[in-house]
């Protein structure tokens, strides 16, 4: 674990950059963090809504949800969440909205 | 207990069912408990017997069982699909019209695969060139295939986790190796090993040593894939990122769900359909006298037989403590152990929980069998399974010196990694 400046304030975060205390965020962080990993900006009203509905589901539920559970509760298909968040969208979608990194299966 | 017999329904009479009806059973008097099992066929399927079915080494035949014979006397067994189940009422609305109320609900309906969700895994080209061993009708069919492919690419892709016993598919692609080898066509088939995560495994200690036997077998492992479309008639799997990976026979172990009852049950289960449940005890997190077993929970552990085997203990311990209004006080670790296939009659052994990452030395003692490690006696461990399995797991019965809890007794705990840095198993 480590800290880290980001918009004018000190965070702390994990060895994978994910955010240890999603309190600490806040929305001005997001495009900043969105570009460190790769997924494309100026972010739409869409990466907001999954941005949004990701620290919801971990104020809910402790952790946020997996690219499936995503594509069938947060209104955006699987297609369109990999459009939004190349690569990974519960990764990367977890990191941009200051959440921990999603607790995966065995 | 005094008074009238407290009812026990179980749902599901496979792996998890079957030994947790048992173990009840002989726990408590008819005059305690009645136990009603349902299930929509009467098949049960030995599924560790399903790897070796495509290759010839076991039949259809040899591993399907009737379920009612399964269950000890004592035992009613409905064979009936499930409609819903109403959780605030207490019971069980069934296929065939009949109603059955409890006192307590098991679940143990298993996780189901659904090919349908991946766009052209369920269409054209299925049992041509793209198929499943993960159930009877597609492990059948791929054996006859297997027989006359002698040359090409075969890909072998998991679309995503969870899915039942995480190591199958890489015993496949290990047993492949060897068919291939044994018929003489090794040099004219490629073999590929897709897979969403970012190595060969879940866990970072067995992902290494897996990787390296994909190595020395000469198995391509393609990793952080993840399959958007199966493209049956083309032949190629495409992903959402859109790599192609081009195939003359594919695969594929489709997605996983839980039983459809499940979303038809409102409160009882979450997306995909399994049951959220506390992952010490068993007890469902949606009702107190809702208990879950083994597939069909939502827990961080392995979805395999073993795990359904090492619940039971805690899992009849705690309908106990329920059915007495005591605490419950057994607690699961997370407790998973597979024989891992790896051809030409060797197979490696690996043992964990929850904390606790695959550990090299021996099981369940230092006398034991041989972990992470490759080796005949494991193989052998795996095939005597079976008769185990049909004997021993299944009915209930202890077997001296394999208990819930992992043991660590034969371990090299100086090699001991935290759980905390598993691999992830989302995107």
């Amino acid at each position: 674990m480590t800290t880290r400046e980001i918009a004018n304030a000190t965070v702390e975060v994990d060895d994978d950059g994910f955010f240890v205390d999603p309190t600490q965020w806040t929305e001005d962080m997001a495009p900043l963090l969105a570009e460190e990993c790769g997924v494309p900006t100026p972010l739409t009203d869409k990466h907001w809504q999954v941005l949004h509905f990701m620290r919801d589901q971990y104020f809910d539920k402790g952790t946020g949800p997996t690219v499936r559970k995503l594509g069938k509760t947060s209104g955006v298909t699987v297609k369109e969440l990999y459009q939004l968040f190349p690569k990974g969208p519960a990764k990367l979608a977890a990191r941009c909205a200051g959440i921990p990194k999603p607790r995966g299966c065995v | 207990m005094t008074g009238q017999p407290k009812k026990l329904v179980v749902l599901g009479a496979g792996t998890g069912g079957t030994l947790a009806a048992n173990r009840i059973r002989k726990r408590f008097a008819e005059s305690e408990v009645t136990i009603d099992v349902v299930d929509r066929d009467n098949r049960h399927i030995y599924q560790p017997g399903l790897l070796f079915i495509p290759f010839g080494l076991a039949d259809p035949d040899e591993i399907v069982r009737p379920r009612d014979r399964q269950l000890r006397r004592g035992i009613n067994y409905h064979l009936s699909g499930i409609e819903s189940v109403d959780i605030d009422r207490q019971r069980v609305l069934l296929d065939n019209g009949s109603t059955l109320a409890y006192d307590v609900l098991l679940v143990a309906t298993g996780a189901v695969l659904q090919p349908e969700e991946t766009e052209g895994l369920a269409g054209p080209g299925r049992l041509d060139d793209v198929f499943t061993f993960y159930d009877l009708e597609g492990a059948t069919a791929l054996a006859e295939r297997l027989e006359s492919f002698d040359s090409g690419r075969l890909v072998i892709n998991v679309v995503d986790m969870p899915i039942k016993c995480p190591v199958a598919p890489i015993e496949f692609a290990f047993l492949a190796d060897w068919y291939f080898t044994e018929n003489g066509v090794r040099e004219d088939v490629t073999i590929t090993y897709v897979t969403p995560l970012d190595g060969a495994f879940t866990k970072p200690t067995s992902s290494a040593t897996l990787s390296s036997l994909l190595d020395e077998k000469n198995i391509e492992l393609v990793t952080e894939f993840n399959t958007g479309e199966v493209d049956g008639v083309g032949r190629k799997l495409i992903g959402y990122d859109e790599r192609e990976i081009p195939f003359d026979l594919a695969v594929v172990i489709p997605l996983h769900g839980g039983a459809p009852y499940v979303h038809n049950s409102p409160g009882l289960g979450d997306e995909l359909g399994f049951v959220p449940t506390d992952k010490a005890t068993l007890q469902s997190l949606v009702k107190p006298n809702i208990f879950v077993l083994g597939d069909a929970a939502d827990l961080p552990a392995s979805k395999a037989g073993s795990v359904a085997h090492f619940e039971g203990e805690v899992l009849v311990a705690n309908i106990e403590s329920f059915l007495a209004g005591e605490p419950l006080e057994a607690t699961f670790d997370g407790h998973a152990n597979c024989f891992i296939e790896t051809g030409f009659s060797k197979a490696l052994l690996i043992d964990f929980n929850y904390e606790t990452e695959p550990l090299p030395g021996h099981y369940p003692g230092p006398l034991g069998l041989p972990l992470l490690k490759e080796s005949k006696l494991n193989h052998l461990g795996k095939l005597m399974f079976q008769w185990f399995y049909w004997h021993g797991l299944l009915p209930g019965r202890d077997i001296p010196g394999i208990g819930a809890a992992m043991p660590t007794a034969g371990k090299d705990t100086g090699e001991l990694v935290s759980a905390g840095t598993n691999r992830e198993g989302t995107q």
